[in-house]
């Protein structure tokens, strides 16, 4: 395998978009000739080599050429987009679109990678030692295919709307992630190893999500279901499920309906389905409400202000009526 | 003015009658000339095919169900975009191209003139900007009768004059250019939760039948006069079985004569054949339909039809058939529009793949081309894809290709994951007719301008007409592979519209003088009409009628076809 090592000089001044940085494009070119690849920064067009040190070739064909990028490539954008073998190592950060509609192959990012890395990615495998951000292994704006296949993993967290309309592959998480976690996904699996902050699954039709920490609340279109056995690391597990999204259309399979599935291991801490919230706690006490009084004193706060208040601070959950009727009785 | 003198090229022009004869055109003042001064610029079109500049009958390519799918998909742009030319502007997106786009793709392909197939009254202001803002090719829009109160209310009184004066108005007001019915009455019921999907399903309230309306509506444009026949996407599209709506519908039509000082020798256009030409009762028996079709076609000559021909591509479904997207969405399960205009008609847009693999999809294709095909008079047998529903008008010269190789088609039939179902659902594997290029010109020149009532202006090229011209690099008699075919017409050599070169070597390189084609019907507004308007704008319309009319700024560079009576 061929070696190209790629290093940038110093912080580009606007974000570089290059998407020729990829083992396709490389493959049976020499250090000079890939330097002359272009790369764009704002409306200019501009060479490889004009922000990066080539040395190197690459190999015959994609599959032997491999890509070291070394230097501050915090602000570079699309590396790998479109690859469909070989291999990258970006050393430090990567920015959006990093290995979006990949298709084979594979890149390491050993720091953290900015939004909608991955998406629509059919095929190979992607690992990010650090954090991702927003709409990983999700779907193009618009578009109806996210991730289809490969491999994702990130060793840190990752952001919103992680893996929305994903229909094949392995998302894994090491942390934890943001809000809207498989958002209309129509297969695949997504396994998240810290906590989830909400709205797992919503519209999901299909396909498997295991939180191995909290959900912090179920989507109230979600149906507790039991327990049940599943293999996740290579080990047998016991897990609760819960099935859903009950407001979507569902496909059948011999004779038998196929929900999206929520995995949480058996023994963690109680996940509480809204009905459970809402049953234990609705009402504050005494000492809560002098403080509510107090937080908003001499204010006209909205049904909404307040009842995120008192949601971020006791962790009691108040439908807006009630909110509305307590902003009443503290104006008296 | 320019002249110019186009030599040496094979020429095919039906109107005069050359069959692939090598002649001289002549162009001066923006017309096709008898002769030219010394001065005129010369063209060696040597080894090249001379044809008038296209005239395309049916697309939906402006207002607000493209701009709502455009809106809708950004998928559709990714990596689509060209960038600023030196004669272009940006432009971009596959199946539902912008403004831009739209110019220059039909003015790269050869064609000069363009119809907007359905255009929704109330949002005729919109229609409008986007025609004033596509480049190069002349253009006109259907306004939609088929789900119209006003329509319904007359004819159910049998107020044949009224009829005719409200089309006029209208006509008038949304500067449209001829009567356009879509699922004639299905659309309003749609409003109703309900569909007509024969000719006698009731329309819900107003009660009226799909038969009546269309019946209703081809009177009062023979009666007119207008220019273009009544112009028809039947009940019951896109579902098997349907072929047999489609033939009621056409038999009401059986017996009626032209009426009109424009040349148009028919009475009914119908629409995108392909999508009413389905047997079979479900998607399971789906089965070729276009033999009935194609047979009744042939023994009745009083109609025009387009082949709305499936490219086999991902694209944009868009229709004002509302009930019919409503249906799609919940077949193929992807994002879905819809919306109700108001006393009018209705709409709704839903992105399709038509995939190769997939039987039905196959079987599409081949009814679209066996249509072309079986189809004995190419006069009266026009090439679409009904843009973009069954794929965008980009792929004209590969539908071209399709039907004027045998090999070409074949090999698709033989690629086809389901082959043998593939060709036992169809006929086209048994059809080894390959068009002429005399042919090709009859189907996208001379045969749509007749029949839009344009053929004393555009598709031929006779001296007097109108010099849109195109030139393509090709030679019929030396064509060794069908995809030369496909190549020369996606980028024509030259392209003249009205005297100017807009095109040369593939590349635009003028945007021409566009104009908007619409038809003044100069029938007067009686008393009852305008008060009836007036009462309709009033009671039930969410706009004030002075923000109805698309007023003369709309439309910068009219060019009006005036019905003398
Ligand atoms: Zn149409």
């Amino acid at each position: 395998m061929d070696i190209v090592k790629l290093t940038l000089n110093k912080v580009p001044e606007l974000f570089l978009e290059a998407e020729n940085i990829t083992p396709d494009q490389f493959a049976g070119k020499n250090a000079q000739q890939i330097g002359e690849l272009h790369v764009y920064m704002g409306n200019q067009t501009a060479k490889i080599s004009d922000y990066f040190k080539v040395e190197g070739k690459g190999g015959a064909t994609a599959a032997d050429t491999r890509i070291v990028i070394s230097g501050p490539t915090d602000k570079v954008k699309y590396i790998g987009m479109k690859m469909t073998a070989g291999e990258i190592e970006v050393q430090g950060n990567a920015d959006m679109y990093t290995a979006a509609w990949m298709a084979g192959g594979k890149i390491h990012v050993k720091g953290n990678v900015d939004s909608f890395c991955a998406i629509g990615m059919t095929g190979g495998e992607f690992i990010v030692d650090g954090n991702a951000k927003n709409y990983l292994g999700a779907s193009y704006r618009g578009d109806w295919r996210g991730m289809q296949g490969g491999k994702i993993t990130v060793k840190g967290n990752a952001g919103s709307d992680t893996a929305t309309f994903m229909n094949g592959g392995t998302i894994d998480i090491g942390g934890d992630v943001d809000v809207h976690l498989g958002t209309h996904a129509e297969g695949g699996k997504i396994i998240v190893r810290g906590n989830a902050k909400g709205r797992v699954g919503g519209q999901m039709v299909k396909g498997d999500i295991f939180v191995l920490g909290q959900v912090e609340r179920m989507m109230p279109t979600y149906v507790y279901k039991g327990e049940e056995e599943a293999e996740l690391d290579g080990k047998k597990q016991v897990f609760k499920v819960w099935i859903g999204d009950m407001g979507e259309r569902h496909g059948k399979r011999k004779g038998e309906i196929i929900y999206g599935k929520i995995y949480i291991p058996s023994g963690s801490v109680e996940a509480e389905t809204p009905a459970a919230q809402v049953a234990k706690k609705k009402k504050l006490t005494e000492k809560q409400l002098e403080k509510v009084k107090e937080a908003f004193k001499d204010q006209e706060p909205t049904v909404q202000q307040v009842r995120t208040y008192i949601f971020d601070s006791f962790d009691v959950d108040m439908k807006p009526m009630q909110v509305s009727r307590l902003i009443e009785g503290l104006k008296r | 003015m320019s002249e110019y003198i186009i030599k040496n090229g094979k020429v095919y022009d039906p109107k005069t009658g050359i069959k692939g004869d090598v002649s001289d055109v002549c162009i001066k003042d923006g017309k096709i000339a008898e002769k030219v001064s010394s001065k005129a610029k010369v063209i060696d079109a040597k080894g090249m095919t001379v044809m008038a500049g296209a005239v395309e009958v049916h697309a939906h390519v402006a207002g607000p169900k493209v701009n709502e799918g455009r809106n809708y998909r950004p998928e559709d742009k990714l990596f689509t975009y060209k960038p600023t030319g030196k004669n272009t502007r940006m432009a971009g997106c596959f199946s539902i191209p912008t403004t831009f786009k739209t110019g220059y793709e039909y003015a790269r392909m050869g064609y000069t003139t363009v119809m907007e197939a359905a255009m929704p009254p109330l949002y005729a202001r919109h229609v409008h900007e986007e025609i004033k803002d596509t480049p190069i090719v002349d253009e006109g829009a259907f306004p939609v009768f088929g789900n119209n109160w006003f329509v319904f209310e007359y004819l159910k009184n049998d107020e044949m004059d009224n009829v005719c004066a409200y089309i006029s108005w209208l006509l008038r007001t949304t500067k449209g250019y001829a009567i356009k019915i879509v699922n004639p009455g299905g659309s309003e019921a749609w409003g109703w939760g309900e569909n007509c999907t024969t000719v006698n399903d009731p329309v819900p309230y107003f009660d009226i039948t799909p038969a009546e309306i269309v019946k209703g509506l081809l009177t009062a444009n023979e009666k007119m006069g207008l220019p273009h026949s009544i112009h028809i996407h039947s009940n019951n599209l896109g579902n098997p079985g349907n072929y047999e709506t489609t033939l009621d519908t056409l038999k009401i039509a059986e017996g009626v004569k032209p009426n009109n000082k424009f040349g148009r020798e028919q009475v009914l256009h119908h629409t995108h054949v392909q999508f009413h030409s389905y047997k079979g009762d479900s998607w399971a028996n789906f089965e070729s339909g276009s033999k009935e079709i194609a047979d009744y076609f042939n023994k009745n000559k009083n109609m025009t039809m387009d082949l709305g021909c499936v490219t086999l591509d991902e694209t944009t479904t868009m229709t004002a058939d509302g009930p019919f997207e409503h249906h799609l969405t919940s077949l193929n399960h992807l994002k879905w529009a819809n919306v109700d205009v108001e006393l009018e008609t209705s709409s709704g847009i839903v992105p399709y793949v038509y995939d190769p693999n997939i039987k039905v999809c196959a079987i599409q294709w081949c009814i679209g081309l066996e249509l072309g095909l079986l189809a004995k008079d190419p006069m009266r047998t026009f090439i679409t894809t009904d843009h973009p529903n069954a794929g965008p008008f980009t792929r004209y010269p590969r539908i071209m290709k399709w039907l004027m190789s045998d090999k070409a088609r074949q090999d698709m039939l033989k690629g086809f994951k389901n082959s043998d179902k593939v060709i036992a659902a169809t006929n086209l594997a048994s059809i080894d007719r390959e068009l002429t290029m005399f042919e090709i010109a009859q189907m996208t020149r001379a045969g749509p301008a007749r029949s839009l009532g344009l053929y004393n202006i555009f598709g031929g090229l006779a001296p007097g007409m109108d010099a849109d011209v195109a030139i393509f690099n090709i030679d019929e008699d030396k064509v060794k592979d069908p995809e030369d075919i496909e190549k020369a017409f996606s980028a024509a050599s030259y392209v003249f519209k009205t005297g100017t070169m807009v095109v040369e070597n593939g590349e635009v390189i003028s945007n021409g003088n566009k104009r908007t084609l619409w038809v003044d019907a100069k029938i007067p507004m009686n008393k009852q009409v305008e008060r009836d308007v007036q009462m309709k704008f009033l009671k039930f319309y969410s706009m004030n009628l002075n923000n109805y009319e698309v007023s003369n700024h709309y439309v910068p560079n009219p060019y009006v076809i005036e019905v003398e009576n």
